[in-house]
């Protein structure tokens, strides 16, 4: 610990959201710096390199108005943290931690540093407990279970947004954690005012507890970095010291992909595919990775970042890098939601890798594995019927393949589409059977 | 040799201590951060560091220690979780909490535990650098315990012993330890390499059967996200028969190492009974961890596999993914400023990889006994591009290459190794092993296994475009047979009773289909109808 605040004015040069300063002698690596203007404006940067005494700092918003010769740095000692406390519940706050909702800043409990740590692999509990979304689509046949990390890959001009309200409004993590408190934190990233207003709405409405924190497009792109990292402290401290299960909801990855790229730029680091830095990987599982359960602990983090794919491509380095680190996907489709289907999830490509542990006997529901293995079966082979289907056309095509194709369409319209409904687990079930039996497919 | 820290950069740090040496052991700051001397030149060294390198200040105290990263090798690696660095998991939860903070060092090996030590010479005895004082016994494992110098022994223990206390001592206190501590980027002495002879089984079907792998050998599966990967790399870490599995998670998931974990703490392995966990050693480096620990952690793997290798344990090395390896690589490259190669990884990444690869083989030991190390990583390439470097680096180096085709995965056809694609070096050596061994007709029915399977690829072609009603009866027959290659004998699901088949099992379970398909053929011929012949005994 340093014993006074060092101050300098010894800033060299100035460009973009970068400032070098000379001649400090005690800093260290990540320290939060405080700039103030000539017009007494301030504001928080992060100490990014340091080369003897020469130090390179990254300013989280506006560099305008800086210069060389009045601006003052001031060093902190300490790296970036955020404050925690319950008073945060159910407040929303800008990516700087600061209150967007006219309310005064709570008084914290206690800070900690937001760039979080590594859970100990030995020390993980497996996630295994249902979390019911309220969409057929993904309980029935993608199941998300507590302390998963699993992504909704969308495109533009699909109803991401719209979904993503639906399961902030009607998520239940009841499962075997009966009697547990939940919340949801809500990271919004690079909104429009647009779908500002229309979150902030969804927010007022719902009844679980919860904490947002919202980056408008026009805030600055720094704090679209910190803002997952504040969200997931939080839902760290909410999960793990106030034992509660905890829905994180990010919305869009894609620009802080963007944001991400845009400062790396700026550091003139070497670009990878598509000029995303090289270690986006890193980055992303920084974040995800902070999904979990933790044995012998009582709360969970589950996380649902939404993806934007560019040019609706899967293979782009933002839904690639974020495929390859969570536990499966829910893919939208343009298709589906051509036709007027809600929520538009293309089950086929979807996945939920720890779907398996989540449902059952004790769990959902006794035949749910069964239910689900056939529904996926005969909507799979409907789907390759349909290639045929465009060929040889439908007459041409023998009765039981015919009867495969009307499921299939009936599997979309009846049990994907259910429009604003939410579905318990049972409903959903029950709706699957029904489909089944109606075109004779109980047995496999 | 102690200096100071004279710039921070990332994960890479310059320090002006003297007379370091390249790929030296440095500890750096407060909390004593562990790195590694990756540059040097006048009156600064610049290191790698294996921890988060946030909070570090100028200024703040360095030390060199004077030797290169190692690993401890000893009675104890077996059951345990390491990290890249080997740090020992399961302890440091019990002393540190859940989670892992920078600067914390425990041991990799429990130094407190007992071990039963058999001595060999006796006090009075003068022994040689490098003679064996004894055995310690680690379940079936008999670890020799060499001399670290020469001298007259005047004391040496016998019983139960442990790892902190001097297992013997020479003549003038010098003090001799039943452990040892290796360089992990220097691969460990053997007296001769051999040529694989022998397969490493799999206990998958589509492995064993169309693309077999050596033991000695090595091989890749790449394939893009969610076509496989892991789980086959943990079935094989189940079911291949070998003595000693080391599984390196590199950059990946931590609930996939939980659960490995905890499953392989309760089943048993398929070959001796025992409980898997007994013969397997993990090491963890999950993604959110730092990036350099995790480039040193298939070091540290496969440093571990090699001990056991030479005392005569046929060793299976599995790393998951060795794109993430690379990934690591790049970044330190491009810390350090390196001229960067194809996609930004530093050019020497083949070299390196080649390198890796050569630590597999099957060898005689310095003391004579036969030992393998295998080698399977699996290869994450980006947007499922086959044509990247890393991919491509593993191509030109590794003995088998199962592609796991994201098409396949799509359908739950798994494991989705695409049979058109893959291929192993040693499928001609293997299937004399397996014909001589297992089946007479096992070479056979390859062949027409595999020219089935072409057959059916053209025909579904065709299909797509005819539509199914413009085919042959022999060509529906065919597809028949051909479909249920695929479902009942390529298709292995992990979740089931059939994870694992013996290649008893396997060689039976493919002569069946094709006897059946022959008689069906032959019926056919015969006039006999084709719906009779499907629907009667359908195959
Ligand atoms: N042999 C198998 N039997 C049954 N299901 C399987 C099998 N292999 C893979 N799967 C299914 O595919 C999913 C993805 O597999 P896995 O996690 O091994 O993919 P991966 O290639 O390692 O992906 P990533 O690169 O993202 O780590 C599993 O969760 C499981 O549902
Ligand atoms: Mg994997």
């Amino acid at each position: 610990m340093r014993l006074a605040e060092h101050r300098y004015k010894t800033i060299s040069s100035i460009r973009s959201q970068l400032l070098m300063v000379e001649q400090v002698a005690a800093v260290r690596l990540g320290e939060v710096v405080r700039v103030v203007g000539p017009d007494g404006r301030s504001q928080e940067g992060e100490v990014l390199l340091i080369d003897g005494h020469t130090v390179l700092i990254q300013i989280f918003g506006e560099c305008r108005g800086l210069d060389l010769r009045e601006s003052t740095v001031i060093f902190t000692d300490a790296i970036k943290q955020a404050p925690l406390s319950l008073h945060m519940l159910n407040r929303v706050f800008n990516g700087s931690f600061l209150p967007l909702d006219g309310l005064p800043t709570p008084l914290p409990e206690k800070w900690v540093p937001v760039a979080g740590v590594p859970i100990n692999p030995t020390s993980r509990a497996r996630p295994e407990e249902f979390i019911e979304t309220g969409f057929s689509a993904i309980d029935g046949l993608n199941t998300l279970v507590k302390g998963q990390k699993l992504p909704i890959f969308s495109c533009a001009g699909l109803p991401a947004k719209e979904i993503a309200a639906a399961i902030l409004k009607n998520c239940t993590m009841t499962g075997t954690g009966q009697g547990r408190k939940q919340a949801v934190v809500f990271v919004a990233l690079g909104l429009s005012h647009y779908e500002y207003s229309f979150y902030m709405e969804t927010l007022a409405a719902i009844e679980t507890n919860f904490v947002a924190f919202i980056n408008l497009s026009s805030d600055p792109v720094v704090e679209r970095l910190l803002a997952p990292r504040f969200g997931l402290t939080v839902a760290e401290y909410l999960a793990f010291e106030k034992e509660m299960d905890v829905l994180v909801v990010i919305t869009d990855m894609t620009n802080y992909c963007d944001a991400l790229r845009e400062i790396s730029t700026s550091r003139e680091e070497l670009p990878g595919r598509r000029g995303y830095p090289g270690y986006m990987y890193s980055d992303l599982a920084s974040l995800f990775e902070r999904a979990g359960r933790i044995k012998d602990r009582a709360g969970s983090v589950t996380m649902l970042p939404i993806v934007t794919m560019p040019e609706d491509d899967i293979t782009h380095p933002i839904p690639d890098l974020t495929g390859y680190i969570t536990e499966g996907q829910i893919v939208l489709s343009r298709d589906l939601h051509r036709q007027g289907i809600f929520p538009p999830i293309d089950v086929l490509p979807s996945l939920s890798r720890l779907m398996q542990q989540g449902i059952g006997t004790g769990r959902t529901r006794d035949d749910h594995r069964q239910t689900a293995n056939r529904l996926y079966k005969y909507y799979a082979k409907g789907r390759d019927l349909r290639g045929l289907e465009a060929i040889v056309g439908r007459d041409g095509m023998s009765v039981s393949d015919r009867n495969i194709l009307d499921f299939t369409d009936t599997f979309e319209q009846e049990f994907v589409n259910q429009g604003g409904s939410r579905r318990a687990i049972t409903a959903t079930l029950d709706t699957g059977l029904a489909i089944l039996k109606r075109y004779g497919l109980e047995e496999l | 040799m102690k200096g100071r820290i004279i710039g921070i950069s990332g994960p890479t740090v310059t320090v002006d201590i003297p007379d370091l040496k390249l790929y030296d052991r440095v500890r750096l700051g407060l909390e004593r951060l562990q790195g590694e001397v990756v540059h040097l030149s006048s009156g600064r060294a610049m290191v790698q560091v294996y921890e988060d390198t946030r909070g570090l200040a100028l200024g703040e105290p360095a030390e060199g220690m004077g030797r290169p990263l190692s690993a401890q090798l000893g009675p104890g690696l077996l059951t345990g979780i390491f990290d890249g660095l080997q740090r020992p998991l399961s302890r440091m939860a019990a002393v540190h909490g859940p989670f892992i903070r920078p600067g914390k060092l425990l041991s990799p090996l429990a130094m407190d535990q007992s071990w039963q030590f058999t001595p060999a010479p006796q006090i009075g005895d003068t022994v040689t650098a490098g003679e064996v004082l004894g055995t310690i016994s680690e379940g079936s494992h008999q670890h020799p315990v060499h001399a670290a110098a020469a001298g007259t022994l005047t004391m040496i223990a016998s019983g139960l012993v442990v790892l902190k206390e001097p297992i013997a001592l020479l003549a003038g206190d010098i003090k001799l330890y039943a452990h040892e501590e290796w360089p992990i980027r220097q691969p460990r002495p053997y007296r001769q390499k051999l040529a694989p002879t022998a397969p490493l089984i799999t206990g998958q079907r589509i492995i064993d059967f169309l693309f077999p792998l050596a033991k000695g050998g090595t091989a890749i599966l790449p394939g893009g996200f969610g076509t496989g990967k892991t789980i086959l790399e943990q079935a094989i870490a189940k079911f291949a028969d070998v003595d000693v599995v080391v599984y390196a998670g590199c950059g990946e998931r931590g609930n996939e190492m939980a659960e490995m974990l905890e499953e392989f703490g309760e089943l048993a392995d398929p070959w001796s009974g025992q409980r898997l966990m007994d013969r397997t050693i993990l090491v963890a480096n999950t993604s959110n961890m730092p990036v350099a620990a995790r480039e040193a952690s298939i070091y540290t793997a496969v440093t571990m596999a090699e001990y056991y290798r030479d005392m005569g344990c046929h060793v299976l090395l599995l790393a998951d993914s060795i794109s993430r390896w690379a990934e690591a690589l790049r970044e330190i490259s491009s810390a350090m400023e390196e001229m960067p190669g194809e996609e930004g990884y530093p050019t020497y990444l083949a070299s390196r990889l080649a390198g890796f690869f050569s630590r597999a083989g099957v060898v005689e030991t310095m003391n004579g006994r036969i030992g393998s190390l295998s080698i399977i990583l699996s290869v994450s390439p980006p947007g499922g591009d086959f044509t990247e470097p890393a991919t491509q680096a593993c191509l030109r180096t590794s003995g088998a290459f199962l592609m796991l085709d994201t098409a396949l995965a799509h359908r739950r056809h798994f494991p989705a190794i695409n049979w058109f694609q893959s291929f192993s070096l040693y499928d001609a050596d293997m299937g004399s092993y397996f014909e001589k061994e297992v089946s007479p007709a096992w070479n056979r029915n390859r062949r027409k296994c595999q020219a089935l399977l072409q057959r059916d690829e053209k025909l579904r072609e065709v299909a797509a475009i005819v539509g199914a009603d413009g085919l042959q009866d022999s060509d529906h027959l065919l597809l028949a047979v051909a479909e249920r290659i695929r479902q009942d004998f390529l298709c292995q699901n992990s979740y089931s009773a059939d994870a694992f088949s013996t290649p008893e099992l396997t060689a039976e379970k493919i002569n069946t289909i094709i006897s059946w398909g022959e008689a069906a053929e032959k019926r056919l011929t015969d006039g006999e109808e084709l719906a009779d012949i499907l629907s009667k005994d359908k195959p």
